[in-house]
């Protein structure tokens, strides 16, 4: 136990020193992260010495959560969309670069099956990594960024068939069970043992499962749960999701953080998803921090020195090679040239899957273990020169291209929209039908399930969240809305989510529902400046009707409406700064009903009191 | 500047849907910021018609000329300016035996009409001539003892293609009202023209539209 509070508190003080410092130098976090890890790593300061590799393992996890966040983003429309760019894009990029890396090793003499086997190992690239900085930078709606992402999806598929391909380039067979599963989590069971045909059945049907499960299911859990009220098991919840789908993925034998992706696109159109995020987001931020170390501390510096030059060689022609065929590619699928060099700095570099494929293949003998060793040091130096390279690209490349060549693709992941509402119950839902009406686009979010529930029957897409929530309103959009309707029929938590929104998103305007003069004034104190009491209008609209049925002609009663109105609501304005001093308000009050009654004198037909004299002349008529 | 400035221009404009004007919103953008110019959008700031009858006639008193600028429509204006004259120049303010407040002041339109100047003939489709349907405004002025100058007119607005064509008449109408602010108006010598446009353009000949 105190091993590992020691551990933690090790990995975590290093993460906290050293990616602020990255950040603020304009590395990035993935460089601080990879430095964090070489610091404390067995090479410089030795708090953490080979478990790094077990570390490795777990944090791996964070990679299945960011896949799964991203199919989050990504509607299965969208999805559909790049497939072209996945088939095509992603095959060629694997094809070729297996096939000129296995050239290169046949013409430097390995045996053709070491040969190949390398080469597939080596043409995959680090999604952890890429993602990571291309998230960081907001690049992954760029076209070069959606490339990218197409061909590490691709990648992930790839690992499937490679995985198959390995054992029948070995030379001799490994004991029985040294490595039945890629991934470090053991599990007691596995298909491995069935027919293929069987195996085949049963993967498409886990997929299935998954799909119908996450389109139909999933929301009446997820409604059942939030209804409890209790934050911590929806949360609970939301990993379990993760992990089950994990799971079941290395028990039909692909990869996990394929399922949890597929999961993610399924999920992408539910009203829980922002809820889903705003959990799964720390822990998946962490686990993968904790990823960067782990492989920062896992470079083994006295094999790099002991072959330095041999090593450098490898690592620089890695990137060339990889980054050659990338920008063919790049060419041949007419990318405008600035995404072409996003596109090829980006994934130029071995990935986190080398490192499992590796110790695989040493397993199977397929590679002697020496040259893996070598490899996996290259394939982590790839990794570690990945953002620096990305910074290159950044800052020396792309300001060579014009601001409109740079400029997203408007067919990108964007769906944030202009109005947030928070609270879609009897008062927020007139807001919204009739912003709805006007074709305005608005985030809707409501904590109460049985009223998304209701709501979502009438065609609404609303989201299930705490809107006083500082993660939840990020990932509504709150950063780029330009309008915040606080509707809520909470007085305390309205007032909350005022102040919240005021303080982290200056720029994003409020308006609001109050109760009462009380609750207007206190939402006026925290800076919302356009505030509509919830009852007022409409008993207003009432008081009109009562005077037409007393006689009013229908317009006198509508404009004595309107005279009440306008004075009532500057009534409100003008007295705040009594609010508080009973005293002082209740005469002032007074005085302002003497005012009203003289201004609605002014619409009555008796001529000696008359002070308005709105369309006749007083002695006439 | 403000000592250049001779005269406090007031200008009641109303667009009831201003997302669909083309000519208006050019005319309004190229003297709405202008100094000494106080540019009132009445759909804006009466959009339930409640009119603030005292806020506008202390307006009217703190000016020297005030701008009725709005589409022709009907031969006439939109409702609210209808509401405007109804509501703010009362008796006893503006006309009457002691509503003398405007007394001196002069009163102008500028409309954005739909037909060409052709067609405001009698062999034309209106039959009369704008002028003549502007009378309403004009006695209006003259029983609020006001002066009422020639009309600025831009027509046939549906044949004003380019965004060049009305920016042209944008820079007409700013002359117009740079003109009305800074100079002593000539009274006489603007009642020679039909519209205010030609008055304009005779002053400043070597200057062409």
């Amino acid at each position: 136990m105190d091993n590992f509070l020691f551990q933690a508190f090790i990995y975590l003080v290093a993460a906290v020193i050293s990616v602020p410092i990255a950040k603020r130098l304009g590395l990035g976090s993935v460089l601080g992260y990879l430095f964090a890890g070489i610091i404390i790593g067995p090479f410089v300061f030795r708090f953490v010495g080979m478990e790094s590799e077990s570390v490795l393992h777990f944090a791996e996890f964070g990679v299945v959560m960011m896949l799964f966040l991203i199919g989050l983003e990504l509607r299965p429309e969208l999805l559909w969309r790049l497939r072209g760019p996945i088939l095509g894009l992603g095959g060629l990029q694997v094809t070729v670069t297996t096939a000129v890396i296995f050239l290169i090793g046949y013409l430097l003499g390995f045996s053709w099956k070491i040969s190949l086997a390398i080469g597939l190992i080596l043409a995959l690239s680090s999604t952890a990594i890429v993602l990571q900085i291309l998230n960081e930078k907001s690049l992954i709606k760029t076209e070069g960024g959606q490339s990218s992402f197409s061909v590490l999806l691709f990648q992930d598929i790839a690992m499937i068939p490679i995985l198959a391909v390995l054992p029948l380039l070995a030379t001799r067979m490994p004991a029985a069970g040294v490595f039945k599963q890629t991934e470090a989590i053991h599990i007691g069971f596995t298909i491995e043992a069935l027919p293929g045909w069987q195996q085949a059945i049963i993967v498409v049907l886990v997929i299935a499962a998954i799909i119908v499960a996450g389109r139909f299911l999933v929301r009446y859990v997820f409604r059942f749960i939030a209804e409890t009220r209790i934050k911590e098991i929806f949360t609970a919840f939301a990993l379990l999701l993760v992990i089950g789908i994990a799971l079941a993925m290395q028990i039909v034998g692909l990869s996990a953080a394929l399922g949890t992706f597929i999961a993610g696109v399924v999920l992408a159109d539910n009203e829980y998803r922002h809820e889903l995020e705003t959990d799964i987001e720390p822990f998946k931020g962490l686990l993968l921090g904790l990823f960067f170390i782990s492989i920062g501390a896992s470079i083994d510096f006295s094999l790099f020195l002991k072959n330095l030059y041999i090593i450098v060689a490898l690592v620089l022609g890695l990137i060339a090679v990889k980054m050659v065929i990338l920008f063919v590619l790049g060419y041949g699928f007419r990318m405008r040239r600035s995404q072409n060099y996003l596109f090829t700095f980006a994934l130029a570099q071995g990935g986190e899957f080398a490192f499992v494929l590796f110790s695989f293949a040493t397993q199977y003998s397929v590679i002697p273990s020496p040259i893996a060793d070598t490899l996996i040091l290259v394939v982590v130096l790839s990794m570690a020169l990945t953002p620096i390279l990305m910074i290159f690209n950044e800052k020396l490349l792309q300001p060579r291209f014009s601001s409109l060549d740079q400029r997203p693709e408007s067919d990108t992941i964007d769906e944030h929209n202009p109005v947030i509402i928070a609270g879609f119950g009897r008062f927020g839902q007139i807001v919204g039908r009739l912003l709805h009406a006007n074709n305005i686009g608005t985030t809707i979010l409501d904590s109460k399930p049985s009223q998304i529930d209701m709501v979502r029957r009438f065609g609404y897409k609303v989201f299930y969240g705490d809107a006083s929530r500082l993660d939840l309103l990020y990932s509504a959009g709150a950063g780029e809305a330009k309008l915040f309707i606080l509707a809520i029929d909470d007085k305390e938590k309205s007032i909350e989510i005022a102040q919240t929104v005021q303080k982290h998103f200056p720029n994003l305007e409020i308006i609001a529902r109050s109760f009462d003069r009380r609750h207007s004034y206190e939402l006026m104190n925290v800076g919302v400046k356009v505030i509509q009491r919830e009852t007022f209008n409409s008993a207003l609209e009432l008081g009109v009707s009562a005077l037409k049925i007393l006689g009013f002609h229908a317009y006198q009663a509508h404009r004595a409406g309107l005279t009440f109105k306008h004075h009532d609501e500057k009534t409100l304005v003008d007295l705040r700064e009594l609010w508080g001093d009973d005293e002082a308000f209740l005469t002032q009050t007074r005085l302002r009903n003497q005012d009203l009654l003289e201004l609605l004198k002014g619409d009555e037909v008796d001529r000696e009191e008359n002070t308005d004299h709105s369309w006749e002349r007083p002695d006439t008529s | 500047m403000p000592d250049k400035i001779k005269n406090k221009i007031l200008v009641i404009f109303a667009h009831p849907a201003l997302h669909k004007s083309r000519i208006n919103i050019k005319l309004r953008r190229a003297i709405a910021d202008l100094n000494g110019i106080t540019f009132r959008d009445m759909y804006e700031i009466y959009p339930d018609f409640l009119i603030n009858v005292e806020e506008e006639q202390r307006l009217l008193l703190e000016h020297d000329i005030i701008v009725l600028q709005h589409p022709f429509y009907w031969y006439s204006s939109p409702a609210i300016i209808k509401e405007w004259i109804d509501l703010v120049l009362e008796y006893g303010f503006a006309y009457g035996n002691e509503g003398t407040a405007l007394k001196g002041k002069s009163m102008m339109t500028a409309i954005t009409a739909g037909g060409s100047e052709d067609s405001y003939k009698p062999d034309g489709v209106h039959y009369y001539n704008v002028r003549d349907f502007l009378r309403t405004f004009e006695r209006t002025a003259a029983l609020c003892n006001m002066t009422y100058l020639p009309p600025f007119v831009v027509h046939p607005t549906s044949e004003l293609e380019s965004a060049e064509d009305i920016s042209v008449y944008g820079d007409l109408y700013k002359k117009v009202m740079t003109m009305l602010r800074d100079t002593e108006i000539d009274f006489d010598a603007m009642n020679k023209f039909k519209y205010i446009n030609d008055y304009i353009l005779d002053q400043y000949k070597s200057w062409s539209v």
